[in-house]
């Protein structure tokens, strides 16, 4: 299998993906693999992406560790970190 | 024993005790997540919260025990591939008929389940109403915060929405007309037409024993409708104030209601820094303080709509109502004394004394 971008998730998202925290997943932007890791897990659907397929508005994305936008292209050797963002709290 | 389920900004709060002493807190769920509300379906024994994670989104989740796991009811979204998304579940309500369980979120959305809450689909009678460009939200958002089944006629339904105003279906809601005849919005001009005005209802029930006749508090008034929500008269008059959020009912007395009066829509406190419930039991005509055992002095407090609550009835009648300052206080005879049964909670949303259907007299009551 080729290499893939690896999304971490942390507590209660990696609950609802099955326990596991890393997850190689398949896509060109960051929304697309947060698609895709919802398809693969429906336990987690709607709680990062909101109905209108965007990223909910107290969570951030980091790729590599930095904060990143929906549209940021994403590489198969790019790590993921969705984590919940401060404002949110 | 009386079980009240107490939702907070920081959690949901399971009480127990008797009526007229302290209660004691048995559990606490969903620690840190503000819950909106939560309720305990009477037929199932089944508890319901609804869950509005800052992080994650609206979520219902049930449970047959609060100290067990939880689930998640699934379907309480809007569809995909819109423009707007859920905010926010504001009430979930036991609905006529066996296994329906109604839930009531923004931006003024009705959810039902029939299968007694596992899965939700949306109601697209209310959704795709061709009036709805026109809603307007109130502070709160657009909030679908009352829902009133019809006891034993499971396709005739009321809700009501700040501010679209009351809504009313005679077929399970395939479709909805208006039922806000006689309500007047002081907060506009006059000449506003009436099918543009933002009618920002905050409460509505319906008495047990005549369905016909339902209590309304609104943005600056109280009023009572005797044909079904078609129509309603100002029953405010001898109140120390017409606004407030909070409403309750005596389910063995269709002329009784209760309300907390607050000052106004611009100081949302109880008056004179006295709490005092007040009671009808003429149908509005004339309203009593009860105030006894409640803080009298330098208390100004918040009640929010979802935080009033009773259950039994009669001479029995249990009532409770929770503060945003973290307080509940409660009432073993329909309101008559008064006493505290939690302090230092978080601020409170709702409270709910063991969920009722409205044909259920003797079971208890909300919603």
């Amino acid at each position: 299998m080729p290499p893939m971008p690896v999304i971490r998730l942390r507590e209660p998202l990696k609950r609802l993906a099955g326990g596991r925290s890393e997850h190689a997943v398949d896509g060109g932007c960051v929304v697309e693999l947060l698609r895709e890791l919802e398809r693969a897990h429906p336990a987690a659907k709607g709680w990062i992406l909101d109905e209108c397929g965007d990223v909910r508005r107290h969570i951030h994305v980091f790729v590599n560790g930095e904060l990143s936008a929906p549209d940021a292209r994403v590489g198969a050797d790019d790590r993921i970190d969705v984590v919940p963002a401060i404002s949110g709290g | 024993m009386t079980e009240l389920l107490v939702g907070t900004r920081k959690g949901l709060f399971v009480l127990q005790g008797e009526p007229g002493s302290p209660f004691e807190v048995t559990e606490r769920a969903f620690a840190g997540d503000p819950v909106e509300y939560a309720v305990r379906d009477p037929r199932s024994g089944r508890v319901f919260a609804s869950v509005t994670s800052p992080f994650y989104g609206p979520k219902i989740f049930y449970a047959d025990d609060p100290a067990g796991e939880w689930e998640q009811a699934e379907g309480v979204e809007l569809p995909e591939g819109g423009e707007t998304v859920l905010e926010r579940i504001w009430v979930i309500a036991p609905g006529a008929a066996p296994g329906t369980i109604y839930a009531g979120g923004d931006p003024g959305v009705l959810f039902v389940s029939r299968d007694g809450g596992a899965t939700f689909e949306i109601n697209r009678g209310l959704l795709d109403h061709p009036t709805r460009p026109k809603w307007e939200p109130g502070a709160g958002g657009m909030c679908l915060h009352s829902i009133v089944p019809w006891p034993g006629e499971p396709e005739r339904l009321a809700v009501a929405i700040s501010a679209a105003g009351v809504w009313l279906t005679e077929d399970a809601g395939a479709t909805w007309r208006r039922g806000n005849q006689g309500l007047v919005a002081r907060y506009v001009p006059e000449d506003v037409p009436p099918d543009e005005v933002a009618l920002c209802v905050h409460r509505v029930h319906r008495a047990a024993t005549r369905p016909e006749r339902m209590f309304l508090q609104f943005h600056g008034g109280v009023y009572r409708s005797d044909d079904a929500g078609q129509s309603w008269a100002d029953i405010g008059e001898g109140l120390p104030s017409d606004f407030g959020f909070a409403l309750a009912l005596d389910p063995a007395d269709a002329d009784s209601a209760y309300v907390i009066p607050l000052t106004a829509d611009v100081d949302r406190v109880t008056p004179d820094g006295r709490v005092r419930v007040y009671e009808t039991r003429d149908a509005g005509a004339t309203w009593q303080p009860r105030g006894d055992g409640l803080p009298q002095d330098e208390a100004y407090l918040t009640v929010l709509r979802e935080a009033f609550d009773w259950r039994g009835e009669g001479d029995a009648l249990e009532l409770y109502f929770g503060a945003t300052s973290g307080t509940v206080f409660g009432s073993g005879d329909a309101g008559a004394t008064w006493t505290e049964v939690a302090e230092y909670l978080p601020p409170v949303y709702s409270v709910s004394a063991g969920g009722h259907l409205d044909d259920d007299r003797g079971a208890g009551a909300g919603g």
